[in-house]
This record gives structure tokens, sequence and C-alpha cells, in this order.
């Protein structure tokens, strides 16, 4: 890594690497609950009541993360990536982006098409987002699953991307998002 | 020795990748193929009444009603739920009679649903599923499966093994109990004159904070009448069905809703046992039902009655039935909106003849 990029551009911003470890936390707790509730007699009403609000949680934190975003300072790539490497690094940051801003949309959608009532605590609720089409539902609910198929297969990459980067490569790439300040050498 | 070195490094990603992999499909139950899941629930369902297409997995065979239900106000002081709040509130409901098959012929020994949806003022919903018998006949999921699987009909005979049940029998004496206790309760002559019972037990919450458990019950007003059980067969396989049409036709049918008040040690888990005849009973409102339409020109055909669907106020008990019903209820919904929607048998001229 050269030494001409000051400490402070070698990781994301503070604010960025809070978004990026509580996005993590929330998405996979998320991941969890949702292929644990589907599979669950006695725990899937206790599930799908934390999985409504966490739902609405991550897309209100993932909004807000997109926003920072784009107001911040990116450190640059680690030299060891190549510009191939760099464009599939930013698409699937891209995808990872759109899969969890999408997927509470389609749970919402979802239940908007086939008027469940969409309670978050008590007996706040949200209004629903598409007309009462059970066709639509049914479509939604098939997408619903895709695509959180595809969100962990997403992360799964990326979480084996850094690891490689990281123990194989010994790019320093995790230090880029680590949650502790990583000084230059 | 740096390849060594970096071969493990290599290895050591590969096991870390696999692993969240792993766990992944641990916590869904990939690993545990014979535990019952909504999805094989419903698949038995499917094994034992054959798949017919668009139609609910149980209490498949049914006829959409609506109206109101208006609350006298006496409920608030045990549930701050807003239905409870003296007042109207609008009422789409649907009479069914139990089993996978939606053209089955009535018959008064088969157990009859009625399922609301209440639509409350603030947005909120109340759903209840209900049926015609005092208690329900098993006390877990797993033994709703077992006896599911025993009351399957031989593809040789057309008739389920009697061997079968007997065994299921001999290992649930709760069903047993169960099953002398609806013995002793008469079907009524209709779905009019039938008391449907919410059955299991759920938390009433009031605006001071308190709990209390509680079950609910639909008493008719129409005049009890028993079913002729012993007279010659029901010439029309829909009778049940045009007798409540034609009832409703007539003049409003209705119902009040009773709560019971449970104590310290009445059951809260077990469905199959009633609780003491003492027990406080608070009358909280009328429910009437004054339209009827048939499932194909009636949108009761798009709602879940998930009994889970509850306002602020009310919560679920430690019924284990409870949350595997709200389970199993929506693997069916998801089924059957995704299919091709086969007309009902209670069809649109069977409710204006």
């Amino acid at each position: 890594m050269s030494t001409s990029v000051p400490t402070e551009q070698r990781q994301f911003t503070v604010l960025m690497r809070l978004f990026h470890w509580l996005t993590a936390a929330l998405v996979l707790t998320m991941l969890g609950i949702g292929v644990a509730m589907v599979a669950s007699l006695a725990d899937y009403h206790r599930l799908v009541s934390i999985h409504r609000p966490l739902g609405i949680l991550i897309l209100i934190v993932v909004v807000i993360r997109f926003v920072n975003r784009h107001y911040s300072t990116l450190p640059p790539f680690p030299a060891t990536m190549s510009p191939r490497e760099r464009w599939v690094a930013s698409a699937s940051e891209l995808l990872l982006y759109a899969l969890l801003v999408v997927q509470p949309l389609v749970g919402w959608g979802m239940l908007s098409a086939a008027r469940y009532p969409i309670t978050l605590f008590g007996a706040m609720h949200l209004f629903p987002i598409l007309p009462h089409n059970v066709m639509l539902y049914a479509v939604l609910r098939r997408a619903h699953t895709v695509l959180a198929y595809l969100l962990f297969l997403t992360f799964l990459a990326h979480f084996g991307a850094v690891l490689f980067h990281t123990w194989v490569l010994r790019d320093g790439t995790f230090s880029r998002m680590a949650p502790w300040r990583v000084r230059a050498h | 020795m740096a390849d060594t070195r970096q071969y493990a490094r290599l290895a050591g990603t590969a096991i870390a990748v696999l692993g969240v992999a792993a766990a992944f499909l641990y916590v869904g139950g990939w690993f545990n193929p014979e535990a019952l899941t909504p999805a094989r629930f419903a698949d038995g369902f499917e094994r034992v009444d054959g798949i017919h297409s668009g139609f609910r997995l149980n209490h498949a065979k049914g006829v959409c009603v609506s109206g109101s239900f208006e609350s006298n106000g006496r409920g608030t002081r045990l549930s701050k739920a807003v239905v409870f709040k003296a007042g109207r509130v609008p009422i789409i409901g649907r009479f069914s009679l139990a089993g996978g098959n939606p053209y089955v012929a009535d018959g008064s020994e088969m157990v009859r649903g009625l399922g609301l949806s209440f639509k409350l003022p603030d947005g909120e919903e109340w759903r209840t599923a209900m049926i015609n018998t005092p208690v329900f006949g098993v006390s877990t999921p797993q033994a709703f499966y077992d006896r599911l699987l025993a009351s399957r009909p031989d593809p040789q005979t057309g008739k389920p093994d009697p061997e079968k049940m007997a065994a299921f029998l001999a290992s649930h004496p709760e069903a047993v109990q169960a099953a002398k206790i609806i013995r002793s309760h008469p079907p009524s002559s209709g779905f009019e004159n039938s008391t449907f019972y919410g059955l299991n037990a759920f938390w009433f919450k009031d605006a001071g904070g308190r709990s209390i458990p509680v079950r609910w019950w639909f008493a008719p007003m129409q005049p009890f009448a028993p079913a002729n059980t012993t007279g010659p067969a029901q010439p029309d396989k829909n009778y049940l069905f045009d007798a409540v049409i034609a009832a409703i036709l007539h003049q409003p049918l209705e119902w009040r809703l009773i709560i019971t008040i449970g104590q310290a040690n009445d059951p809260t888990n077990d469905a199959t046992i009633p609780w003491p005849d003492a027990r406080e009973q608070v009358d909280v409102g009328t429910l009437t039902l004054d339209g009827v339409e048939s499932e194909d020109s009636d949108r009761c055909r798009d709602i879940n009655f998930d009994p889970l669907v509850l306002p602020e106020g009310m919560a679920p008990s430690d019924d284990p039935l409870l949350s595997a019903r709200s389970a199993v209820y929506s693997q069916s919904f998801t089924r059957r909106v995704g299919e091709k929607e086969l007309p009902s048998a209670v069809t649109p001229s069977e409710v204006r003849k």
C-alpha cells in the first residue's frame, strides 16, 4: 500500500463503518430468522413478529446508509485489485444495496397484495403499498424467497472475497472496513 | 513452506465460507428432514385429501358471509382492543366444513367452521377461525398431523384403516377424552344455530396493563334444534349450506360473543381440556350476518383466517396449536392463491336460487 495515502483515507469513514456493521448484524439476523421461520411451527409466530419490523428497520437503515455513502469520501481500492476485480467489487456492492432495498419492499408489497395487516409493534401498522390482488401476492411471495437466497449468496461471495484478500493475498482489505481504527504502517 | 501456508489460508477461507453456508442451511432445517414443517404439514393434507386447485387445504368447502359486530362496550374492562369499544365494525366471514375436499357432500356430523375478519376503525384487524365443538380433538400440531395421516383413506377400500386410528387413539388419551366431550355436545341442525368456539386460549390485556387468560365463543340467537342424524340421508349434497343461505336471506342471523375468563390454574396450552363451567362469562356484543355470497363471486376466498391476526390488547397464549395454525394456514394460503381457481361447490346460482 502506498505511503502517500493519508491514514484517514485508508479506511472507510467512521459513519460508513458503523452503517456497514449495523447492516451486517441486522441482515444476517434477518436471513437467519427468515429461513428458520418458514420451516418452523412452534416459533413461526414469534419469528414473523420480529421479521416484519426488522425488515422495515433494514429498509430505513439502508436508505440512510446509501445517502451517507453518496456524501462520503471512499478510500482507494487495494493495489492488489485488478480493474476487473474492482468492477466486480463495485457491481456486487450495488447488487447488495439493490437487494437490501428491494427485499423489504417485496415483503411489504406481498403483505399488501394479500391484505394481511402489516403490524409492526402493538397497534402500529403500515399502510398497503399495492392493490389487493392475491395473484400478485403469489408472485411476490415466490420472489421474496428467491431474493432471500440471492441475498445470502451475494453476502457469501462478499464474505469469501474479503477473507481471500485478507488471509491469502494479505492486502489489508478487511482493515478498510474494520470496526476499529487501523493506522498506516 | 510459503506455499503450504498459502494453501492453508486458502483452505481456511473455503472452510469459513462453507461453514457459514452450512449454518444458514442448518437454521433453515435442511439437515433435519424428519421435522414437521409447515410445508410437510401441507403435503400431508394433500396426500390425504388430494390436491384441489385453488382451495384451502382444510375447511375447503365454504360460503362467504358478511355483516357487522356491534360491541356493547362491556369488553373494554377485559381488553383494550379497539373492537370492544362500544360501536359497530364490519365483518367478512366464511362458513365451512372441515376436511380438504371442497366438493364433499354435507353431513351433520362433520365439523363446521366459522372464520371471521373484523375490520377495526384504526386500521387494525382481528381474525378468528372457530369450529362447532367445545374442545379441540388434539392438543399438539404433531398429534393433529398423526391423526390426519391415520384418517387417510386406504386406496384399496376407500376407507380409513381402523387399525391406524385405533393405534393413534391408544397413544393419545387426551384425544379419546376430547372425543368424549365432543360427543356429549350433539350438533345442531345447521350452521345458523351452531355455537362456534375459538378453542385456543389467548391473553387479553387491558388499558392498565393487566393480562387475563380468555377463551371465546359465539352463542347463536337462533334456537337450538338437534341435527337429524337418524333419519334418511339428505338428498342434497349442499343441504347445510343451502339452509344457512336461505336463513340469512330470510332474516339476519345473530350470535353473542361470549368471553370466558380463565383462572390461574386453567390450562392455556391445551385446547382439548375445557375450563370449568363456573368461569365468569362476559357477553361483549352481537355478531350479525346479513349477507351471503358464493366464494366464486366474493372475496372471502382471498382471506386467510389466521387466528394470530390480533389487534393490540389480544395476544396468543402458550398453546402450541396457535403458532402452528398460523404457519400452516399461511402455507395453505400461499399454495392456493398460486393455483388455478376452480369453481366452488356452493356456486353463485346456489346462493340465488
